[in-house]
């Protein structure tokens, strides 16, 4: 019976005069979202409210899925609306309303009207009460409860007159592209596509880079990263995912530093190397999935040593989650499963028996001079051979 | 060299006789077996080919011949099929610690439904101990499955003398042989060897993949393990793979038609690799050197570099292998053949399988060789601590 959905947003809502900005990015993702549907829609913004209208067929479990993954959108609300033919048609709609989305009709009651057009002959507390008396009439089983009701009705008198109680929680948030670009760095773990994806949800539209060293990295593992971006494109919109052949840097630090320093200089240059494409694409951060102490890279102390080749901000939003936390996000994004493939990244290969946890930043410096004679020339290198592919959620 | 394929143990190229016999008969002779009208029996006349040319390879009734989908079927139909159909005789199966994963999770199967089973060990050329059959044979026992070609380092098994001493001390036991890695390889004759239950499958040979067949000697009591249109005499329900059964005849006749020579020259290829590859400090071959073991496998272990390195070092100059071990990256999941050959702990991990066909040539063995030589102390430099 719904062929339209009121879209409910949170934040934007508590914007200044910049709204209209966000509204419009709203509109656009929403937009850009359907597509993915079957069915064509239209999307409109009018007082302060965004609708979306099914024209003609469509699927209503797929649209809500698709809607789901639009950052900005706190509720969906399937919704019927009709033209303001007096009360008795509207009674007659409601009734027909609540027969249709409650088969079980052992249930309690509220009625909420909202009345924004103000020359509707009955004011709010009217309505509530006469709408009520015609659900209780036409089912005497419902009762009404104003504390506490199973079905929340609402009714909202507008240009036409808008029926709707189902909110379906969306992902909250604000629009992509509202908000800037930053560079992911994908690994092909659990916690970076679950760090892109809390970034992206504040309106940021996402880059990514993966750090490739074949041999020792195979090709499934490579696929694996781009399977990852789709995924979390499907919330971002597409993404840039640029990948740089970090073999032969690899191979350099092995030979040329400490191997239980191995982990902390190669990251050092994987920050450098993001943050120069960051530069390049008009990035304006980067992001990753650390998380304090999880790993002997992700210790304060690493941390901080990591961090001292970055001179743009890093975004670090699962630094203060807990594994099982951000377990559970991937879940809900759904690359929990593509991450755990057993595929070797070149964080793995490489990694020493008993590596530092406490590292000095002197000492790494140091040891980093010893590769000074042919860092330049590799790092360029990587940088040249870099392959990028536009990955974005298809029909 | 634009590409050398040598992993041929896993899957072969089709021969282009195969494939065009398969677009004929999609195209063209698409009709269903089972019709009663002219399509119908037209589409059966590839299979009572296909029936006929097998048959003659084995010196077999082509009545003896159920069309399956591919080995794995196979053998999940020769076990549990003649298990279930004999388990009021006993309930005892002997099999080997080296089968692949499609005899030995059937044997699990039964086993979680009451069935007790006896694997016997291998030695370091990966071949079972005679005796060690002998005493594992009781009165009880209904079936044994043994593999004629092992899958991960070539060893062939004395399917002749497990045959008679099966025959002889329990001559109620039937005897399967999973031969999807020895069919086309050597010859295989079911009837003098006493094998009862023999597995083949067309992909290993140069047909298609989705077919393969089960011999089952017309004296074997086995049931059927799906159901529905009783189809080959109910023993395997289901419309035909009428176009890949088509490929399937071709792929044997092919293959067939110069066997001794084509074997003779896998061997002479086997053994100019072997011997180059010799020539790399510490690298070791599994199994046997000589030619008592399959033609086609090699399995090399090349100390301090890991297979899935190793492979994927190979694959950039599109040399295509296996890693010796199915190994998932992170949790170490050992070839049981290999340590069931007590191959030491520290070469599991740097195990890769080399396997050719009649495709293979001297030139591409020759570039292996030479790439292996380039890359493998490459690689030495960096092993992981």
């Amino acid at each position: 019976m719904f062929t339209a959905f009121l879209i409910k947003y949170a934040e934007i809502g508590v914007k200044g005069k910049n709204r209209y900005l966000f509204e419009d990015a709203l509109v656009q993702q929403i937009k850009y979202a359907l597509k993915r549907c079957e069915g064509s829609f239209k999307v409109r913004k009018t007082q302060g409210r965004i609708y979306v209208d099914a024209l003609g067929e469509f699927d209503f479990e797929e649209t809500i899925d698709q809607l789901k993954t639009v950052f900005g959108i706190s509720g969906i609300c399937p919704v019927v609306y009709v033209e303001d033919q007096g009360f008795e048609a509207l009674g007659k709609t409601i009734v027909n309303y609540m027969d249709q989305v409650y088969p079980d009709k052992n249930k309690s009651f509220k009625v909420n009207a909202r009345r924004a057009r103000k020359n509707y002959p009955l004011d709010t507390m009217e309505l509530n009460r006469e709408v009520g008396a015609v659900i209780l009439e036409a089912f005497p089983e419902m009762t009404v409860d104003v504390h506490n009701p199973d079905i929340m009705l609402y009714l909202e008198i507008r240009e036409k007159i808008y029926i709707y109680s189902e909110v379906i929680p969306g992902p909250g948030g604000m629009p992509v592209g509202t908000n800037g670009k930053a560079m992911l760095l994908l690994s092909g773990g659990i916690d970076s596509p679950v760090a892109g994806y809390m970034i992206s949800k504040r309106g940021v539209k996402l880059d990514a880079v993966y750090f490739h060293a074949p041999p020792y990295t195979s090709e499934r593992a490579k696929q694996k990263v781009v399977d990852l971006a789709r995924l979390v494109s499907r919330y971002s919109g597409p993404i840039y995912l640029h990948i740089i052949n970090f073999t032969d840097i690899q191979l350099a630090i092995y030979e040329k530093c400490p191997h239980d320093e191995l982990t902390i200089i190669m990251r050092r240059y994987m920050m450098k190397i993001a943050q120069q494409i960051a530069e390049e694409t008009e990035c304006m951060g980067l992001i990753t999935g650390e998380s304090i102490g999880q790993v002997a890279s992700q210790t304060m102390h690493s941390l901080y040593a990591t961090n001292e080749v970055c001179s743009m901000p890093v975004y670090r939003p699962c630094i203060g989650l807990d594994k099982q936390e951000s377990v559970e996000i991937s879940e809900k994004i759904n690359t929990y499963e593509t991450s755990i493939l057993p595929y070797e990244d070149c964080c793995t290969i490489f990694v020493a028996k008993h590596p530092v946890t406490k590292p000095n930043l002197e000492i790494i410096k140091r040891h980093e001079e010893n590769l000074r004679e042919v860092i330049d020339e590799l790092m360029e290198r990587a940088l040249s051979t870099k392959e990028t592919i536009i990955v974005r959620e298809e029909k | 060299m634009t590409e050398v394929y040598l992993d041929n143990s896993a899957t072969t190229r089709c021969f282009p006789s195969v494939a065009a016999v398969m677009t004929k008969v999609m195209c063209e002779d698409y009709g269903n077996p089972s019709s009663m009208h002219l399509k119908g029996v037209e589409a059966e006349q590839y299979i009572k080919f296909c029936r006929q040319t097998i048959a003659k390879t084995l010196k077999v009734n082509e009545k003896e011949i159920f069309f399956t989908s591919g080995g794995t079927e196979a053998d999940n139909l020769a076990i549990i099929g003649t298990a279930l159909a004999n388990q009021r005789r006993g309930k005892h199966i002997i099999t080997t610690c080296v089968e692949h994963p499609a005899v030995l999770e059937p044997m699990e199967y039964l086993e979680k439904m009451g069935f007790e089973i006896s694997y016997l060990g291998v030695d370091s050329k990966g071949r079972i101990n005679l005796s060690e059959l002998e005493q594992s044979l009781r009165t009880d026992t209904i079936l044994v499955s043994i593999m004629h070609t092992n899958n991960e380092v070539g060893a062939v098994m004395p399917l002749d003398e497990a045959g008679r001493i099966i025959k002889s001390k329990c001559p109620k036991a039937y005897f399967h042989v999973d031969a999807v890695q020895g069919y086309g390889k050597a010859k295989i004759l079911p009837k003098r060897m006493g094998i009862d239950l023999m597995s083949v499958s067309g992909h290993k040979i140069h047909g298609p993949k989705g077919i393969g067949f089960l011999y089952v000697n017309e004296k074997v009591k086995i049931q059927p393990i799906v159901f529905g249109g009783g189809q080959q005499k109910g023993l395997r329900s289901g419309t035909e793979n009428v176009p890949a059964i088509a490929g399937l005849q071709k792929a044997v006749e092919e293959v067939y038609h110069f066997l001794d020579r084509d074997v003779e020259q896998l061997y002479q290829l086997r053994e100019y690799f072997i011997r180059g590859l010799l020539q790399i400090p510490s690298v070791t071959i599994n199994g046997s050197l000589d030619n008592d073991c399959s033609p086609h496998i090699i399995s090399l272990s090349v100390e301090g570099v890991r297979s899935e390195v190793l492979l994927h070092a190979l694959e950039e100059k599109r040399i295509y292998v296996s890693a010796g071990s199915a190994c998932a990256a992170k949790k170490a999941a050992y070839s049981k053949t290999l340590q069931a050959m007590g191959v030491r702990k520290e070469l599991l991990d740097s195990t890769i399988r080399i396997s050719l066909s009649v495709f293979t040539t001297k030139e591409e063995i020759h570039y292996t060789l030479g790439v292996l030589y380039d890359i493998i102390p490459m690689l030495r430099r960096y092993t992981r601590h």
